[in-house]
């Protein structure tokens, strides 16, 4: 954390109806030059939080700073905070040259600059000679350009975008998540990123900050979120995941033995349980388990019957029988010297101490 | 608006058992409480006698209507009661039936119909029933020192305040015309002429500022009672009800008051001719005549009926005869509204009076 | 090069296919809407069209009298008319008198000359026993007959065809020489009404917007349970006859009522001056607002109901005050619905009739008043529906007018 973040939220809270919080005592910064993406199923409070970093909703309680300065009692206008939203809201009266030329001409700006920047916009997003078309003439993915374009134009040290992908297509929306990340780099620009898909969030973030419920479940660079969740919901949430449930029997310095109800005894890191005796929840990448491993490599081996196989050409997705769980998921590689599986068959499988994470019950 | 007075005909018909003989005739009348008058005076005693039903509406005059009915051939009125021009009209132009007034009852003291009728009040198609009159009232609590001419009306100088005249150039015309010095009798002489009409007008111009315009014959009683206007042009029946039946402290001033008639008349065509022939010969009855003038003082219009005209129905007090039109104090300056001058110039008067208003 | 013939061959095809495969569904639509369209014919359509050729079509005078038009055909208006013309007039009358239909001839005639009508109608009841020379004797019962003004009023009743209704409807009358000049000044009166109803429901109209705005933004922006609540109050009118409302209007703006008193009570005015605020063109404003608000509302309502608030929001991210917003970006979203609710206002108040004949006074009533007065008490319905076929004219061309200006594209019911 650096001392002098563009964002800052302490201790915001908000209610909509005064009985309930939709976001309980949120501190986040946010770093200069940061794309920070913020995560989370629907409901969970990510978009009241830029809603309120916009202007557009007050918070109940607490601050937030931009630049240093509290922006509590600053108007939306005053903000100098590019968005971009759900729906492009490109005004659909203007042509495209005239609704990025929009936020340049409420700020008074000459008319020569004000066409040379809109130029530059629209050059920055690949829709030259498009300027004087209106919105409805446009493509979603044009559109969604635009919308981009004009949210940049003037400038702003911060651009909030409102899920802008959700209405495009797959192909699409992965092209267009590329192309923000590019313009991202290439402006420094500080971002924050509302969205509630985490391969989107994995692919654009410097930072992913999930959501639940109010709260911030665990704020790091993508990398860090699927490798090492801090608890069961940021492990369920950020990837596949396989659970084991079981309480913790042995606990010493960062690692522990937890025991399922089958009554085997799982070696896994400890990373978020509170004494011996608690319930705990065990998290393991599909892909980070074995079949028929080294049993000297390893610190788990239990055997397991297939289920299912499916052949998806990288890897086939195996479904396996383990310690009494019938959906857990084993990601097998599609190399030439491994061993062919049928289903039916009994096998070994196996996992490092360090890839199992016990987490919160 | 339609009122059915058929309780008291079903009744009776059932106890006389004619129900299958029964018609329904329609009478349509003017509302208020000059059809009230009507229905007390001729649709009882006559739904008694014939155990027929009688359908009553209202309308706001003009033929309009039975031009439409009988056009279209699709007549659903039998009886209508209307203002004199109208029906000389309606009668040039065939749109009513005729009647033969030899066939209507002699008066009860032997006179033949033909002769106990006032003189001008039977017609080809139409036969009178009542004598009203356009006269103007004021509220007595309002004005300190009380009108009695018909100039006085003319003069918001001596009387300042809001004047009611009704929206049309009718009786307005004559009753300029008499404020402005010109006798009852020459009246339609002068408005023949062009310099004649241009003088009514430039009356009424004179208090033009001052009048509140109204159009159903119910408005001026409210304006007045309302105190929107401290005098008002008015038919004479709908004051004397006011001040009879609800005590308004309003006064009747009968100089300068132009009076006219009420006549029934039958569409042609109508559903039921016969029975609206009877109804109208019923009606136009010495009895009924007087007993319409015990609810509502419009004047008689037959000779035999003026020895019966009593009191009013509910005050044994109120004498009637001499708030009648008719009463000889009262027409000391009056006027007969002269149907054929109207019937002339009617559309061209009409006009010029619109325009005047819209100036 | 073959090629290419043989597709426009193929073209040629396809498109006949296609022709024939569209017309199964074309003649089924119409046949599903062949009803309303007989109806449309039947109960609008026709009934309008009759009536506004009644405007220029009257054969009154040429059905009823056809020996004297006949005969007045070949007169040339200036001579003296001569004997035999007398006499086609007195056998004609004796005919119209039988008939019983001299009142139609002499009302027409009466309305080209004025004063007449008795001149026909009493001269009619002795028609038929008046002798030769009939010039002498009709001259002898009534001295107008020798007024050549009553033969040049015949001769131009005469006409099947005729301008006329529609010179006085626009305030022009008829030379015997067949011009048209313009109607003395005092009988000039329908373009002063027109004007004034023009006048009437462009204001209607613009209050009608400037109340309605707001109270529309208002309903497309609260919460779904208030703004239902709130649109039924705007609703609530529609259910009360315009009558009812008209009259609670008198109520409440008559010298002595609600306003009136309150403003005594208040001092704002005294008790001798009150104000003059229903019977003129003040109480035919208010009350016409009052009544056509929902029309505009309701169009309002629903184009901002489909205004997202994400576009207000992007104004202002972008930096634009609330007024900037409202007016750059959220007012020109609403043109399609204040053009809807303005042109609906307006057309609905230009027709208007009840309200302005109750509170209208002398200087508040319209056109349609006196429509209706040629309909139902001069009876003169061919100039009734001259005045209809102008007021039509009026509105068609204002329509076109908007469609040029605005774009009849441009606009939204909801």
């Amino acid at each position: 954390m650096s001392e002098n973040p563009l964002v800052r939220f302490k201790n915001v809270q908000k209610s909509y109806d005064g009985k309930t919080l939709v976001v309980k005592d949120l501190n986040l910064d946010v770093e200069r030059g940061e794309f920070l993406t913020m995560l989370g199923p629907s409901g969970s409070g990510k978009t009241t939080c830029l809603m309120m970093l916009a202007g557009f909703e007050p918070a109940t309680h607490g601050e937030i700073y931009l630049d240093s300065q509290p922006i509590n009692n600053v108007p939306p206008h005053k903000r100098g905070i590019g968005m971009v939203f759900q729906n492009y809201a490109l005004f659909p009266h203007m042509t495209v040259a005239e609704n990025l030329a929009f936020p340049l001409e409420v700020r008074k700006m000459s008319a020569s600059e004000s066409q040379d920047r809109v130029k530059r916009a629209m050059d920055m997003v690949q829709l030259g000679g498009f300027g004087n078309r209106r919105p409805s003439q446009l493509s979603g993915g044009q559109q969604q350009r635009v919308a981009v374009a004009r949210a940049l134009v003037f400038d702003p040290d911060l651009v909030l975008m409102d899920e802008p992908l959700g209405a495009l297509d797959k192909n699409l929306r992965e092209q267009m998540q590329y192309e923000i990340k590019h313009i991202h780099e290439n402006l420094g620009v500080t971002v924050v990123y509302v969205t509630h898909d985490q391969s989107e969030a994995l692919t654009m973030s410097n930072r992913i900050a999930v959501f639940n419920d109010g709260v911030i479940q665990q704020l790091a660079p993508p990398d860090a979120l699927y490798e090492r969740p801090e608890n069961a919901f940021v492990a369920q949430f950020i990837g596949e995941n396989n659970k084991l449930r079981g309480t913790v029997t042995e606990l010493e310095g960062d690692y522990c033995v937890v025991k399922t109800k089958t009554g085997a005894a799982v070696y896994a890191r400890a990373v978020n349980v509170g004494r011996i005796g608690d319930e705990s929840t065990l998290s393991l990448r599909p892909e980070r388990v074995l079949i028929d491993p080294d049993p000297s490599t390893v610190q788990n081996l239990f055997e397991a019957r297939v289920l299912e196989l499916i052949y998806l050409g990288d890897h086939i997705r195996t479904r396996i029988e383990l310690l009494g769980r019938d959906d857990f998921i084993v990601k097998v590689p599609n190399s030439a010297n491994h061993a062919l599986m049928r289903e039916g068959d009994v096998v070994t499988v196996g996992w490092l101490q360090e890839d199992c994470r016990a987490l919160d019950a | 608006m339609k009122r059915v007075t058929t309780v008291l005909a079903a009744a009776l018909a059932a106890t006389v058992g004619v129900a299958n003989a029964a018609d329904t005739v329609t009478v349509v009348s003017w509302g208020g409480a000059y059809t009230k008058s009507q229905i007390e005076a001729y649709h009882k005693p006559w739904i008694a006698r014939t155990g027929n039903f009688i359908v009553s509406e209202d309308y706001n005059g003009g033929l309009a209507e039975i031009k439409a009915q009988v056009e279209a051939g699709n007549v659903k009125w039998d009886v209508v009661d209307v203002e004199l021009s109208d029906a000389i009209r309606g009668c040039d132009e065939g749109l009513l039936e005729e009647f033969d007034i030899s066939t209507f009852p002699a008066g009860t003291d032997g006179t033949a119909a033909a002769d106990d009728f006032l003189e001008g009040t039977v017609y080809d198609c139409a036969v009178a029933n009542i004598v009203w009159s356009t006269i103007y009232a004021y509220d007595s609590t309002k004005l300190s020192n009380a009108p009695s001419t018909i100039a006085d009306f003319f003069d918001v100088e001596k009387f300042p305040g809001k004047r009611g005249i009704r929206k049309n150039p009718k009786a307005n015309l004559e009753m300029a015309l008499m404020a402005d010095g010109v006798p009852a009798g020459e009246v339609y002489d002068v408005l023949e002429t062009e310099e004649g009409v241009e003088r009514a007008f430039a009356k009424l111009d004179s208090i033009k500022d001052s009048v509140v315009w109204w159009e159903a014959g119910a408005q001026p009683p409210q304006l007045l009672a309302d105190g929107e206007v401290v005098m008002t042009t008015a038919y004479n029946g709908r004051i004397f009800n006011a001040v009879a039946s609800e005590k308004k402290p309003f006064e009747i001033v009968w100089d300068g008051q132009v009076w006219d008639l009420d006549l029934f008349v039958i569409p042609k065509g109508a559903p039921n001719k016969e029975a609206a022939m009877d109804f109208v010969k019923f009606s136009t009855g010495t009895e009924p005549l007087a007993a319409q003038a015990s609810w509502i003082s419009y004047g008689p219009v037959r000779k035999s009926s003026s020895s019966l005209v009593g009191s009013f129905h509910d005050q044994p007090d109120l004498k009637m005869d001499v708030h009648m039109p008719t009463a000889p104090n009262n027409m000391k300056n009056a006027l007969q509204n002269n149907f054929e001058f109207w019937a002339d110039n009617q559309d061209q008067l009409n006009e010029q009076f619109n325009a005047w208003l819209a100036q | 090069m073959a090629q290419t013939a043989a597709g426009a061959i193929d073209d040629k095809l396809l498109k006949k296919r296609l022709d024939k495969a569209l017309f199964r569904n074309r003649s089924r639509a119409f046949f599903l809407v062949v009803p309303l369209l007989l109806f449309l014919l039947v109960a609008f359509v026709g009934p309008i069209v009759y009536f506004l050729t009644r405007a220029f079509i009257d054969d009154t005078f040429s059905s009823l009298m056809p020996e004297t038009t006949a005969i007045l055909a070949d007169w040339d208006s200036t001579t003296e008319p001569t004997e035999e013309m007398y006499a086609v007039l007195v056998a004609d009358m004796v005919v119209a008198r039988e008939n019983k239909t001299i009142g139609k001839v002499a009302t027409r005639v009466n309305r080209d000359k004025p004063g007449t009508r008795s001149l026909f109608t009493s001269t009619a009841r002795k028609a038929a026993k008046l002798e030769a020379p009939f010039k002498e004797s009709l001259i002898g019962v009534k001295k107008k007959w020798g007024d050549i003004e009553v033969w040049q009023a015949m001769k131009t009743a005469s006409a099947k065809y005729t301008l006329g209704y529609y010179a006085a409807a626009l305030d022009l009358k008829k030379n015997s020489d067949g011009s048209f000049e313009r109607q003395d000044e005092k009988r000039r009166i329908h373009i002063t009404l027109l004007t004034r109803t023009l006048k009437i429901s462009f204001l209607v109209t613009i209050f009608c917007l400037a109340l309605g705005y707001p109270i529309a933004y208002l309903l497309a922006t609260l919460p779904a349970k208030t703004s239902n609540l709130l649109l039924i109050l705007v609703l609530l009118p529609f259910w009360t006859s315009i009558l009812v409302r008209t009259t609670a209007w008198i109520a409440m703006l008559q010298s002595q009522g609600v306003v009136n008193d309150l403003l005594v009570y208040f001092g704002i005015t005294n008790d001798d001056s009150r104000f003059s605020l229903i019977y003129n063109q003040l109480g035919t404003l208010i009350a016409m607002t009052h009544i056509l608000l929902p029309f505009m509302v309701l169009p309002l309502y629903s184009v901002m109901k489909g205004i997202p608030p994400s576009y207000v929001r992007a104004a202002k991210s972008l930096g634009a005050t609330n007024w900037t917003a409202f007016w750059r970006v959220y007012a020109p979203q609403t043109v399609p619905g204040i053009g809807a609710g303005a042109i609906l206002v307006f057309i609905v108040a230009i027709g208007y009739y009840i309200t302005p004949a109750l509170v209208g006074g002398q200087d508040g009533t319209m056109i349609s008043n006196t429509i209706d007065d040629h309909m139902r008490k001069s009876l003169n319905w061919n100039l009734a529906a001259a005045l209809g076929g102008v007021l039509m004219v009026v509105v068609m061309t204002l329509y076109w007018i908007y469609d040029r200006v605005v774009g009849i594209d441009n606009m939204k019911l909801g």
